[in-house]
């Protein structure tokens, strides 16, 4: 293939030109999830700014700032650097692991005494990066073989397979899926699809005999919530008793008595949109599932609107992952599937997931600021 | 560019695809939440509300029991408890160094330690749990003074019954206890159900539980999910069990308690011959009712079971004795109403013959010439074997059952006994045996089958001496039926059926008994005031007197171990002319009626007689005030 030098290459833009092409929709729906954040943690903490609300504000502002950074970093660098990503990203899995090898138990973070960085959610970003710098330098009839999908797949076999290890079925679910929409975005036929989904269904028996006690226990609590009323199943069935029981309208603001008696647990992270549903009823339950859908649609039109493989897979991709987030933090909570430890984006309480989702939203602004950049099928073609 | 285009197309293509998915999911998980918010919401609600909302009862405070002058008979005390909360024992070293701390200052047993120890384990944290009860203000005073450096201990008042009369009124008053398995399940007061909670166990707390209980109070509480109460959400206050005013006089009891002092078992009745009202019952022993209330040890408990005098016994309406010679206006008014006329004579050479068997007189020489007034005045046993043969035992029976022997007086006491008044027919079914004449004799003198309680001694004397009314007695001024309260109408009671001239005859026997030149309660008259004491006196075998006894005239009490002597009996009422009071004492292994129980009753009667004057003379002083209560009638 051939790559045309000179013909209608996008100029390139200065720092300031590229700061005005920011998508300013994008940051305002942002901003609105993350101060639905803070006004739920401000509820959660029974009207006080701290311990959560104030903090969760200030995370939120340095990760614009980290955003914006991200935002406006040429798009050829991260292409550039997709695989070092990578590399990282996997060598600090492999550190835990040794680590948790060591210590004892099951352990997901690096302290790095500023943060605690959790390897996993790095791993989420990273892998589209690389699975988008791969499939964007395949030949599009090199998709159609087989052959060449064996490298992409070990990319996500190795993080998968650590991540299970540690063990954090919900994350590794979350990035195998992730990367399965990639391979699908990147045109690979749907019915290795579909052979890849039967052999998962018949390795299901042997994967069940490699699940841990308590991953078992909580997919059979979730089976039969009535199993064990005051244990696994407990926190399902307050969330639906104080969701359910917000009615259309809502308790009104920090008057959800389920959620202010503790009856609800982590209300303030994996449980804080029930809050938000028994506090604000129906009605603001769909309106933060409204913005969120917003959210999804702007992905959308960003990934298609760029004119390289490698951004749209990467907008397309960040913003599946910040999806699937989402769908099953709220399917959790609304007891549809197991109780998995996946925060809701923008407004669950927590460090990590914060700096994951900004620097996700951070490359989809990315992409949305180089929409006209093209970029070579090889590193050295574009320049 | 064009594998590049289709690539793009393909990817827009395959991104339009995911998008509508993603939209499809959330259109799912906005579904599902319509469902749980608005579909299934009141289903929600409920097990929200029942989350966070607990009920809990508030205990009323139990009515208080004051005598007829307002004298308080049972009360509650507050009872100062010490509770320690683990949570906020933290911050001055833990519950381990409140506690030494707290032994520094009070008694703390150490088993009382251990215990706290144990529970601080076993319970939450908040939950403040009890270290000692019943402190006392000193050591209230100097808990409070140290508070500063006790965080978490807390001075906790409770309410416990309390007797100010101690065992002069545990009888009657009864006492309160835990509630039983047996009463809780046929109960449907959830009252029963809070740990702690005590209800009448005996005497009038038992009787009257119902208005003395009064009802639960709620409270609405809301709850966290650790159970820690959040705050009040509604309260609705109980009904505080009402006060029981008894016709019981406290002054009399206590006279009466006092006077009893040197006996060791023993009872005595006042009543009201008209209205049934009771002024005074006492038995002794006693117990100490306020130990009962504060839980009484397994010791002390076996202690009062195993006392030969049975403290726990009322023996006013409980204990069973053969009358003797009081039954004997019984057996007169059978006779009268069976043609024997108070004229009839019997020679008393001091026993009777019958077949081959000898009935002896108490009085070993004989009485001489008797007629029915002589013979209850000096207590002729054979003019009464005499007409016992003439009249029969059915009849006296029949006699005795008008007059309220044999069966429960219905007294508003538990645990009253009957008696037995012994026919042929009784001896047939309960005996299997045929009835002999000899046993007619022996039940004519109130002896043998024949047995009474002092109560019934009482009430069949109040009714030869009230017009014969069939007096019933009681203890309340008020009616209480569950938690209804109405004044005690002044009761009509029915007619005995005895003629006048009957009753007149013994009362004129019964004068005589106590007034005459040759009664045998002659020395216990009434002295300084200005009545007389009609009665009878009684002296109850406990067994035979041999022969070989009879001989070695062995019939002096003092040679014969305490229980086997004779119990001795009265029943007598004053004033002689206008009956008003009738009284009933039974002293137990006591000797001869009329040395043990008449000089009793006489002093029971004088200060019955006393306080009565009194009270007129203090109604004088000031006319003004309502009469309270029901009138002496």
């Amino acid at each position: 293939m051939r790559v045309r030098h000179g013909e209608l290459r996008a100029p390139e833009l200065t720092l300031g030109q590229k700061f005005w092409q920011v998508n300013w929709g994008l940051l305002l729906l942002v901003s609105a999830c993350a101060g639905v954040g803070v006004a739920m943690l401000y509820s959660a903490a029974n009207g006080e700014w701290d311990p959560w609300a104030s903090r969760h504000a200030v995370r939120f502002g340095v990760g614009v700032g980290a955003m914006l950074v991200v935002a406006l970093i040429d798009i050829r660098l991260w292409m550039r650097y997709a695989y070092a990503i990578y590399a990282i990203a996997l060598v600090l899995l492999v550190a835990v692991e040794v680590a948790g090898d060591i210590g004892m138990g099951a352990q997901r973070w690096i302290d790095l005494r500023v943060i605690q960085l959790q390897p996993s959610e790095i791993m989420k970003i990273a892998m589209v990066l690389a699975l988008a710098r791969y499939f964007h330098t395949l030949n599009v009839d090199d998709v159609g073989r087989v052959a060449p999908l064996i490298t992409p797949v070990l990319l996500v076999a190795a993080p998968v397979v650590l991540i299970l290890r540690q063990p954090d079925l919900g994350t590794a679910i979350m990035l195998a899926v992730g990367s399965a929409v990639l391979f699908f975005l990147a045109g690979v036929r749907l019915w290795k699809f579909a052979l890849v989904g039967m052999g998962a269904l018949a390795s299901l028996p042997v994967a069940w005999s490699f699940l841990h006690e308590y991953q078992k226990k909580r997919i059979l609590t979730f089976l039969d919530p009535e199993r064990d009323p005051l244990g696994s199943g407990y926190h399902i069935l307050q969330s639906k008793i104080a969701m359910g029981s917000g009615g259309m309208t809502g308790k009104g603001f920090m008057s959800g008595t389920q959620s202010h008696l503790n009856f609800l647990p982590e209300k303030q992270t994996d449980f804080i949109f029930t809050m938000l549903a028994e506090e604000f009823g129906l009605v603001g339950g769909a309106a933060l599932i409204g913005l969120y859908a917003l959210i999804m649609i702007y992905g959308f039109a960003i990934a298609v609107r760029a004119r390289s493989q490698f951004a749209r897979l990467l907008g397309m991709g960040v913003t599946t992952t910040f999806s699937l987030y989402v769908f099953i933090n709220i399917a959790m909570v609304m007891g549809v599937i197991p109780v998995v430890g996946v925060p809701l984006p923008l407004v669950s309480y927590g460090g990590t997931a914060m700096l994951t989702v900004m620097l996700g939203l951070g490359l989809l602004m990315n992409v949305y600021v180089h929409r006209d950049t093209r970029i070579g099928r090889r590193w050295s073609d574009s320049g | 560019m064009k594998p590049e285009k289709t690539r793009s197309k393909l990817f827009n293509r395959r991104a339009a695809l995911l998008l509508g998915g993603k939209m499809l999911l959330l259109g799912g998980l906005g579904a599902r939440l319509y469902y749980l918010q608005v579909v299934e919401s009141e289903r929600y609600k409920m097990l929200a509300e029942e989350n966070r909302i607990n009920f809990r009862l508030l205990p009323p405070p139990r009515g208080f029991i004051t005598d007829r002058n307002g004298d308080y008979l049972a009360i509650n005390i507050q009872n100062y408890r010490l509770v320690l909360v683990p949570e906020q024992a933290k911050d001055a070293g833990g519950v381990e160094a409140t506690l030494v701390k707290l032994s520094r200052l009070i008694d703390l047993p150490d088993h009382d330690l251990k215990r706290v120890l144990r529970e601080v384990k076993r319970r939450r944290a908040f939950v403040p749990i009890t270290v000692r009860e019943n402190l006392s203000w000193e050591e209230v005073s100097r808990i409070g003074v140290n508070a500063p450096e006790l965080p978490g201990v807390n001075i906790d008042v409770g309410q416990t019954r309390h007797y100010p009369y101690g065992p002069n009124m545990a009888h009657v008053i009864g006492y309160v206890g835990a509630v039983s398995e047996k009463e809780l399940a046929a109960s449907e007061d959830p009252l029963l159900e809070l740990p702690g909670f005590r209800i009448g166990k005996n005497g009038i707390e038992k009787a009257y539980d119902q208005a003395l209980r009064g009802a639960a109070g709620t409270s609405q509480v809301e709850v966290n999910a650790l159970g820690r109460v959040i705050r009040e959400l509604r309260r609705q206050e109980g009904q505080p069990g009402h006060e029981v005013r008894l016709t019981l006089d406290m002054r009399l009891q206590d006279f009466i308690g006092e006077r009893l002092k040197g006996e060791k078992a023993a009872s005595v009745v006042v009543m009201d011959v008209h209205t049934g009202a009771v002024r005074a019952l006492v038995s002794i022993p006693s117990y100490d009712p306020n130990a009962f209330s504060e839980g009484l040890r397994t010791e002390e408990w076996r202690a009062l079971v195993n006392n030969p005098y049975h403290p726990l016994t009322n023996k006013a309406i409980a204990g069973q004795y053969s009358p003797g010679s009081v039954f004997k206006m019984t057996v007169a008014l059978a006779a009268l109403e069976n043609g024997v006329s108070r004229d009839h004579r019997v020679f008393c050479p001091g026993y009777m013959e019958l077949g081959d068997r000898r009935f002896h007189c108490w009085k070993r020489w004989g009485h001489g010439e008797m007629d029915m007034v002589s013979a209850i005045e000096e207590s002729c046993d054979v003019w009464f074997y005499d007409v016992a043969r003439r009249v029969g035992v059915d009849r006296i029976a029949a006699m005795a059952k008008r007059l309220g022997l044999g069966e429960r007086t219905g007294i508003d006491l538990v645990g009253e006994r009957a008696g037995l008044i012994p026919t042929r027919a009784w001896k047939r079914a309960a005996l299997g045996q045929p009835w002999h004449m000899g046993e007619s004799l022996v039940v004519g003198i109130g002896q043998g089958y024949v047995l009474t309680t002092p109560l019934q001694l009482a009430v069949s004397t109040a009714r030869l001496v009230n017009g014969g009314k069939a007096v019933t007695p009681h203890l309340t001024l008020n009616h209480y039926e569950d938690a209804v309260v109405r004044p005690r109408e002044r009761a009509t009671f029915p007619d005995v059926g005895i003629p006048e001239a009957h009753l007149a005859v013994m009362r004129e026997a019964m004068d005589a008994a106590v007034n005459g030149e040759r009664g045998t309660a002659r020395a216990s008259r009434l002295r300084g005031v200005e009545a007389e004491m009609g009665g009878k006196t009684g002296t109850s075998q406990v067994r035979r007197i041999t022969q070989a006894e009879r001989d070695a005239g062995m019939r002096d009490d003092d040679e014969i171990a305490w229980r086997l002597r004779d119990h001795a009996l009265f029943a007598g009422y004053a004033p002689a002319h206008d009956p008003r009071y009738v009284v009933s004492v039974v002293v137990e292994h006591g000797g001869g009626g009329s040395t043990a129980a008449a000089p009793i009753a006489r002093d029971v009667l004088e200060e019955v007689l006393r306080i009565e004057g009194r009270a007129i003379s203090d109604a004088g002083d000031a006319p003004d005030l309502p009469a309270r209560g029901e009138g002496a009638g």
